[in-house]
């Protein structure tokens, strides 16, 4: 099978006034990341589903008389699947090189970019830090996604070290399937929002688990009027990303330091509560805690959305094992709990009335500026990335 | 806001690049030794990649200042001399990377006429003698 076109090259990442400055072969190292993915999932990915096919699966039902009836029974017997070993060992090694490419890139500058965010950052009321916030255990109990130190862990005063780090590497990881400026999530909201509820203009937005914005940044940009706040328990994610907003000329997103489950607003406060891929990084007392909270806060009319994976409800036992491979050995501890979640009734609990909740696919915007399209040719290098979401009208 | 983080120049930015993410690492080889020199050999194979391209980069450079051309990088015709001197290079390089394969089959001769002897025997025989 033919390779699909290189992703494009991280030269194209889109920049501004607290991003690394690098060089050729900083460019070159996550150009080398981001083939390594692409060759990862589209040269090996499908031997791995040939293996258990062809090899795995067959011997499973001639020793135990029935095919796997889980993602753990696939689990265990393709531990020792040569050709999933083999993916499984390159994907966290590409993982760790991520890592220390993006942390090399950052450590070597640190002084740099924390000077720029503090001068970005100076006196605005914008970014509300608080020391006293703690970081919850389900943020601190191992490393999320084998960033080292985690979202939170600051190495110096006014520290942003993680959140340069998280910014740098994630074109890479996603070959550019986010856009130049990885805010995919971010601008499918927006465009659903814009093209199914086009009269519809929310007063106060909140984005709860914000990181440094990147997803906040297009809806606020999307209802200009709009106060928007955006609140994280990690003081580096909020300095970076309210130094980036204003760099990007954003101006309308209160970064505030805080956790989900007590915000403080009052009852009906916000038109409009996003999540972006936040709900798997919580926990089974946190996430019905927080559905809770935000029942609270949504004003009558007000809407809900979240983008997260699919549940596994409903998909067959590989597809429900690859997709739980991040829950072992990418340090996501918390993904295959609640991707297992009756999302409905977890939404009914909160309060929500179940007739007014709902699933969607939102359809990305193809970046062109590194996904030209090819016009006549009829090719779309460009294929727009699909969004899962769920979400409910109050 | 003062706390007690070191000051920059505490800061190890290589350590740090190199730092562990805390949760237990799966390792999925048989042998968990054969993982680590995987993990070797990739960071090694991105490492040349980063020095095709830099040099890529300087081919391109070079020929748009017009010092040579690429076609001429590719159409380079050593002389008798300098192709022997190539060759030798090869052979010398080959040979140096694969240095290992070269002393396993060494130990085996070795071992075979008794001259491999282990370090706690001779031990044992100097402590006596």
């Amino acid at each position: 099978m033919p390779n699909a076109p290189a992703p494009p090259s991280w030269r194209h990442v889109g920049r501004h006034a607290v991003f690394p400055e690098s060089g050729a072969d900083d460019t070159a190292r996550f150009d080398f990341l981001a083939n390594l993915n692409a060759f990862l999932s589209q040269q090996l990915l499908p031997r791995v589903r040939d293996a258990y096919e062809q090899r795995v699966k067959p011997e499973f039902e001639r020793t135990r008389g029935q095919p796997p009836q889980s993602r753990h029974d696939v689990r265990k017997a393709m531990a020792s699947e040569p050709v999933y070993q083999t993916w499984s060992a390159l994907r966290r090694s590409s993982m760790e090189m991520r890592q220390q490419a993006g942390r090399a890139l950052v450590f070597r500058q640190l002084p740099a970019l924390v000077q720029r965010a503090a001068a970005l950052n100076a006196g605005s009321p914008m970014l509300q830090l608080d020391p006293a916030v703690e970081v919850p255990r389900y943020a601190s109990a191992v490393d999320i996604h084998c960033m080292p130190g985690g979202y939170h862990t600051e190495y110096v005063d006014d520290d942003v070290a993680a959140a340069a780090n998280y910014d740098c590497g994630i074109f890479a990881t996603t070959g550019g399937m986010l856009g130049r400026y990885n805010d995919g999530g971010g601008q499918a909201i927006a465009k659903w929002l814009g093209e199914a509820h086009p009269q519809w203009q929310p007063r106060r937005i909140l984005d709860i688990g914000c990181s440094l914005g990147h997803n906040t940044l297009p809806v606020a940009a999307a209802f200009p009027q709009a106060e928007v706040v955006a609140v994280d328990v990690s003081a580096p994610m909020l300095r970076y990303g309210h130094a980036r907003a204003q760099s990007l000329g954003v101006s309308n997103v209160l970064f505030r330091q805080a956790r989900g489950e007590a915000l403080g607003y009052p009852d009906d406060h916000f038109d409009l509560i996003v999540t972006s891929m936040f709900w798997h990084e919580t926990s089974a007392t946190a996430m019905p805690r927080m559905l809770a909270e935000i029942h609270r806060m949504l004003s009558a009319g007000g809407l809900t959305l979240h983008l997260e994976q699919p549940q596994y409800t409903g998909m067959d036992p590989y597809e429900q094992f690859i997709r739980d491979w991040d829950t072992w050995n990418n340090n996501e501890p918390f993904w295959g709990v609640m991707h297992e979640y009756d999302l409905k009734a977890m939404m009914a609990a909160a309060g929500f009335d179940p007739a007014s909740y709902f699933e969607a696919k939102l359809r990305g915007i193809v970046d062109e500026s590194i996904f030209p399209s090819a016009g006549e040719k009829g090719e779309d290098y460009g294929r727009a990335a699909l969004w899962t979401a769920f979400g409910a009208w109050k | 806001m003062s706390t007690d983080l070191p000051p920059f120049e505490h800061l190890d930015p290589i350590a740090l690049a190199n730092a562990r993410a805390r949760g237990k690492r799966p390792y999925f080889f048989r042998d968990a030794d054969v993982e680590r020199v995987l993990s070797i050999t990739m960071a090694l194979a991105m490492e040349h990649a980063v020095t095709r391209q830099r040099l890529d980069a300087l081919e391109r450079l070079l020929e748009a200042r017009g010092v040579m051309s690429r076609s001429e990088l590719d159409a380079f015709a050593p002389d008798a001399a300098a192709e022997a001197e190539r060759g030798r290079w090869m052979q010398e390089y080959i040979a140096r990377v694969l240095r290992i394969v070269q002393q396993d089959s060494e130990a085996k001769r070795h071992a075979a006429d008794g001259s491999d002897a282990s370090m706690e025997s001779v031990s044992d025989e100097l402590r006596n003698s």
